[in-house]
């Protein structure tokens, strides 16, 4: 590794200013995907941040609306040992358990994983699903982003230079709703998916009714994709196997897969579909149980 | 299940805890990388880039002008090529003109610290003129292909061939009249088999430590399965005597046959020798793949004919991959493949070819596991098609005690039958399989074993204990097995013997811990050396008592007078009188094994297949094998499993992943994709007992059958599930759609 | 020449401690090569095989992935900390009662993270265990024993 200063600020204001100080930086929360990097050659960067002092940045609680907010460098195990968080938005806990075994798991959180951006990552396609807002601050400002907008390329996040990503705020699902997350791997863990899908549905109070609905895709594509198509396939439809096949098309045909190592485009066109059907049967379940 | 009367042992069969296990569940025991030493420094390798290039110049000033940069070398700077004498096996440790392979070593650099080094690296400048490469045996026996080699011909029994060429070698075994048999065959089957190149897999990278020290003798350190092998490589490439290399296994995390070629270890010992300080070398993971020693994929064409339920033809042409210099297991794949079965009429046409991958080594079987992926599926066709039970269409096949194999080597007593009835009685096989997209196959394997040379001292301790000297690196629990069969021989306790592994200073020539060969061979030298005490404690109770010896006998442990109850000394009270007998007491054992008794294995998968997403899930997996004789019952278990779920890496995940410009992208844990624990069940194991006659208890090898079955059990069961025969592969999810959808 | 090195105050094994290390020196680097503490090993130095597992802050983390600076101010447990002294921790034991070992290197990254599920589920099922040790990569033993093993010592009540 080329030789780093490393920095562990205790308040964000010694954040921006370290991001301001000329060198080329980057931020260490977990350090799964970072360390690696700059051990691989991959990043050249010149000082570390780290952000696990920093109190916003590692709390996650519900407010008083009963949104969930979560700062950019809690692990994935602080969030799936949280029984509040398991009841009410299993979604999360499907993409938390996932993540590369309970060692990675261990350090590596939210907050990294979508700053990371790569377009198999398994946080997204749940946030986007859940609709999740991203805080994202610098030394003057704190702004708010679509997470579905974070993610410019492989590789690229939206962060201007100096902001920092705070928190990952997911609001609170309605009543008659449920979301689901999963992925398809060659094993059964340890894998990067190869495709992975997230959705919600919203129902009316009989059931039979889709009210609201988002289906996003992920490892098909430069970057994560909220399918509109398919949530149109879905909305104001009863929910059942001909609208899950019809916003199952929709998802695949939204897919723009590579081939590459982990699969092939057509195989990931064909998961995006069966996926996308069986993750809608399973947020189904998680709806009436709601 | 055993087939004969077994002797009442004491000692075998019982399940000790082994003598190294405490130091290794508590980190204590000391692996390869592990060492320290005062003044060491450490190596870095520079590796090519390019898949198939050649090497215009190097020039390493700038990185040898480095602060901490102590030493810079390359190909020149070995010994042989010194002297001239450059051979195959140097050119691999460095590469000599061309890079053969993506990750070949081109220079070697030795610092105070291992970021310097690292960084030195990006220093060396190296001249490359890229060449096409070629990656896939077919290809690389056509004519236009780029030649690795120019100076190379086919090696064949008619001689050489006259064109440069990538094929190696071309053998072929041949017996009876496969043309009338194949006329008369009331049923055959002809099939093309491919199989991807793979690696062992194991969990600790290579590495190496060497101090050239001042009198000229060298200490190597290393993560080796055979010492001896390592200082007769290191003689061969430094231009020295063996006597002057000390070569100290360290404790060895896997090899299963791929740490036996050395690639560190003479960087290590150069680089030393220039600095005059010690030097370590480890590999990263990526080089682990890329550059060490993988198995060879290949293609086999494939075609058996049966006449009345009987396998009376088989005719095979199968082409391996050597890697980027000759030598891949093709030969030992055409001799496993039908030897499971008695065939009187076949023709098999063995080609090793070379491309632009690593230089192959040995993994477990090697050779067999691709060559019975084809010829277990066939034997599975015939079965179907003459609607006969496939472990049964097997029975009425097998080979047996008396059988000739296609080397014309006829066989001793074995245990194919009894483990296929094993099988066939099993609770697995006769359990039924519910549920849609499930399937269940079988195939049988067999693997030799090898005999070779062991060398141990047993020293009688004045209490009764014994130091038990070997130079067999344990990989799997030999120290304990071996230890066991000594204290049986002895009739004393297990925990009286205290078995060492020793350096090649230490003891005599050991061969390698591998070929299955430990247990059975070492074995032997360690019953020999068992029987030496007993005759030396008898001479001296002789002497003792002033009786002939013929009155003494040497009985559980003790040394009785055949008629004077009260002349008898245990054990332990003889090793006590040792000073007062003569001296110290030493037994000896070698041994040149030529009956290690050959393996074989039935092995019994069900799989789930997901029709959707091509994803194939093991349910369960049986392991039915003769091993002569279990020692150490949790040990011969532990190596049904191990090569069984390897098996099933193979099958379904493992590859080597190539882009065209011939770099392996998956160089990684993450994508070259090994089974973890939650990818398989419990590998229920079925241990059957056919004693070998060539071993005093009977031992078999047992660790490499293991993985002969597996690929073509799981293809098997897969068609079961699903009418689709897989002759390629990885059976990966991607390769399942693709060829039960048709989605490419 | 080495870099700049940082002095960190950290727990090591139940004992405070301090150490050197330059900033991009991992928490694996520095356990081998400055502290003398190889029973945590490396097996790929990118999170891919859980060889070099430790515990931090009572979690099991791959040391290939934290810095040695980030172990200021942290508790961290190694396997050389794992027994009492010389009393095993029932799943040594266990390891070398059901054979859960062949070639060893894996068994430091295993015992370490079989520890940390049963100290937060004592008794975890065969699935269970399965799961949270697909992060450990083994070659010799198929897992079967290692299951066995943890499963063992899970289903008395002597977790330790």
């Amino acid at each position: 590794m080329q030789e780093i200063t490393y920095l562990a600020p205790t308040s964000l204001g010694d954040v921006y200013e370290a991001l301001a100080d000329g060198k080329k930086s980057v931020l260490l929360a977990g350090g799964t995907d970072i360390i690696i990097q700059l051990r691989e050659g991959r990043s050249d960067a010149e000082q570390v941040i780290d952000l696990k002092h920093i109190p916003e940045l590692t709390q996650f609680a519900f407010n008083s609306a009963g949104d969930l907010e979560i700062g950019a460098a809690v692990p994935f195990a602080e969030i799936y040992e949280n029984a509040e968080v398991i009841e009410r938005f299993p979604a999360l806990i499907d993409c938390a358990t996932l993540v590369g075994g309970v060692q990675i798991q261990s350090r590596a959180g939210f907050g990294g994983n979508l700053c990371n951006a790569s377009p198999a990552a398994d946080t997204s396609p749940a946030l986007i699903a859940l609709s999740a807002i991203l805080r994202i601050g610098s030394a003057n400002t704190v702004r708010e982003l679509a997470v579905e907008e974070f993610f410019l390329s492989p590789g690229q996040n939206a962060l201007e230079k100096g902001e920092v990503l705070l928190q990952v705020v997911i609001p609170n699902a309605g009543t008659n709703s449920g979301a689901y997350f999963h992925r398809f791997i060659p094993r059964n863990e340890m894998d990067i998916a190869v495709a992975n899908v997230g959705v919600s549905l919203s129902l009316n109070n009989a059931g039979d009714l889709i009210e609201d609905a988002r289906v996003a895709i992920g490892a098909v594509a430069p970057t994560p994709l909220l399918v509109s198509a398919a949530a149109e396939a879905l909305i104001g439809k009863e929910p059942n196997a001909e609208t899950f096949s019809a916003a199952g098309d929709a998802a695949a045909a939204a897919a723009k897969p590579i081939t590459d190592m982990r699969g092939s485009a057509a195989q990931r066109v064909h998961l995006s579909r069966v996926l996308t059907v069986r993750a809608l049967e399973r947020a189904l379940e998680r709806s009436k149980g709601n | 299940m055993t087939t004969v009367e077994k002797p009442n042992y004491k000692v075998i069969g019982t399940r000790p805890i082994r003598p190294d296990g405490v130091e290794k569940v508590t980190g204590k025991a000391l692996y390869g990388a592990d060492i320290d030493l005062p003044g060491l420094v450490y190596g870095k390798v520079l590796r090519s880039p390019h898949s198939h290039a050649r090497i215009v110049s190097i020039d390493t000033a700038e990185a040898e002008a480095l602060p901490g940069v102590l030493a810079v070398m390359t190909h020149a700077d070995l010994p042989i090529a010194i002297a001239g004498e450059s051979d195959d096996a140097a050119a691999n440790v460095l590469a000599n003109e061309k890079a053969l392979y993506r990750g070949h070593a081109i220079a070697a650099i030795a610092a105070t610290n291992l970021h310097d080094a690292e960084a030195a690296l990006a220093k060396i400048k190296v001249d490359y003129e890229v060449l096409a490469p070629v990656l896939e045996v077919r290809d690389a026996m056509s004519d236009g292909s780029p030649i690795l080699d120019e100076s190379r011909r086919t090696k064949t029994l008619a001689g050489s061939s006259e064109k440069p060429t990538n094929i190696a070698s071309h053998n072929k075994l041949e017996g009876g009249d496969i043309v009338a048999a194949f006329a008369d065959a009331d049923m055959t089957v002809e099939r093309e088999f491919v199989t991807r190149m793979v690696h062992q897999g194991y969990i600790e990278p290579h590495n190496g430590t060497a101090n050239w020290n001042a009198d000229g003798t060298l200490t190597v350190w290393t993560s080796t399965q055979g010492a001896f092998a390592v200082r007769s490589q290191l003689a061969s490439l430094l231009r020295t005597s063996v006597s002057k290399i000390r070569v100290i296994p360290m404790e060895i995390g896997g090899g299963f046959g791929g740490k036996i070629g050395v690639y560190l270890e003479p960087l290590a010992a150069v680089l030393s020798r220039r600095i005059g300080r010690p030097v370590k070398l480890t590999m990263e993971r990526a080089a682990v793949f890329e550059a060490t020693g993988p198995t060879s994929g290949g293609w086999i064409k494939a075609k058996l004919g049966t006449k009345d339920g009987k396998i009376t033809a088989a005719e095979v042409t199968m082409a391996y991959e050597a890697g980027a210099f000759p030598g891949s297991p093709v030969m030992a794949g055409a001799m496993c493949m039908l030897s499971p079965y008695e065939v009187e009429n076949f023709s098999i046409d063995a080609y090793d070819v070379v491309v632009n991958k690593p230089k192959v080594a040995a993994y477990r079987a090697p050779g067999a596991p691709a060559a019975a992926f084809a010829i277990e599926q066939l034997v599975d066709e015939l079965a179907s098609q003459g609607a006969v039970d496939p472990l049964k269409f097997r029975r009425e096949n097998s080979a047996r005690e008396g059988s000739k194999q296609v080397t014309g080597v006829t066989v001793p007593r074995i245990g194919h039958e009894e483990t296929l009835d094993a099988a066939l009685a099993s609770e697995h096989y006769n359990a039924p399989i519910e549920g849609p997209n499930r399937g269940r196959g079988v195939a049988s394997g067999f693997w030799f074993n090898a005999g070779m040379q062991s060398s141990v001292i047993a020293s009688v301790n004045p209490d009764g204990t014994i130091n038990l000297i070997e130079g067999s690196t344990d990989i799997g629990g030999s120290r304990a097995s071996l230890a066991m069969q000594l204290a049986e021989t002895l009739g004393i306790t297990y925990d009286e013997v205290r078995p060492i592994v020793v350096d090649t200073d230490s003891i005599g020539h050991n061969d390698v811990t591998g070929g299955s060969r430990t247990t059975h061979a070492s074995g032997e030298a360690v019953y020999k050396a068992g029987l030496d005490i007993q005759q030396q404690m008898i001479t001296r109770a002789a002497s003792l008592w002033a009786c002939d010896e013929s009155d003494i006998n040497y009985v559980d442990g003790a040394i009785v007078h055949v008629s004077d109850d009260d002349k008898n000394l245990t054990f332990a009270e003889m090793a006590s009188k040792q000073m007062e007998t003569g001296g110290p007491m030493q037994g000896k054992g070698t041994v040149m094994s030529r009956t290690p008794g050959a393996a074989f294995g039935v092995h019994i998968v069900d799989v789930e297949v997901d029709p959707d997403t091509g994803k194939i899930d093991i349910l369960r997996y049986s392991v039915a094998e003769d091993v002569g004789t279990a020692i150490h019952p949790s040990y011969v278990e532990g190596q049904l499993q191990g090569g069984a779920v390897q098996g099933i890496g193979w099958a379904l995940n493992e590859e080597y992943y190539y882009g065209e410009d011939g770099r392996m992208e998956n160089s990684s844990f993450l994508d070259y994709r090994m089974p973890t624990a939650l990818d398989v069940p419990m590998i229920e194991t079925i241990l059957v007992e056919v004693p070998n006659p060539g071993h005093p208890y009977g031992v078999r090898g047992v660790g490499e059958c293991p993985i002969v079955p597996p690929l073509a059990a799981i293809a098997n069961a897969v068609h079961d599930a699903t009418g689709h025969r897989f002759t390629e592969l990885p059976m990966s999810p991607r390769r399942v759609l693709e060829e039960l959808h048709d989605i490419r | 020449m080495a870099g700049r090195r940082t002095q960190v105050q950290t727990k090591l094994n139940g004992e405070e401690t301090d150490f050197l290390c330059e900033p991009r020196q991992s928490l694996l680097e520095v356990l081998r090569d400055e502290l003398g503490l190889t029973g945590t090993k490396e097996g790929c130095n990118n999170g891919n095989c859980g060889a070099c597992s430790v515990l931090v802050n009572g979690r099991v983390a791959n040391a290939c992935c934290v810095l040695g600076v980030e172990a200021e101010g942290a508790d961290i447990t190694t396997i050389e900390g794992i027994a009492d002294g010389d009393k095993l921790h029932p799943l040594q034991q266990a390891f070398l009662e059901e054979a859960a070992l062949q070639c060893g290197i894996c068994t430091p990254g295993f015992i370490v993270s079989s520890k940390a599920l049963l100290d937060s589920e004592p008794e975890p099922d065969e699935e269970r265990v399965r799961f949270w040790l697909a992060g450990n990569l083994c070659r010799c033993t198929g897992y079967d024993k290692i299951v066995r093993a943890v499963l063992k010592v899970s289903n008395t009540s002597d977790n330790g």
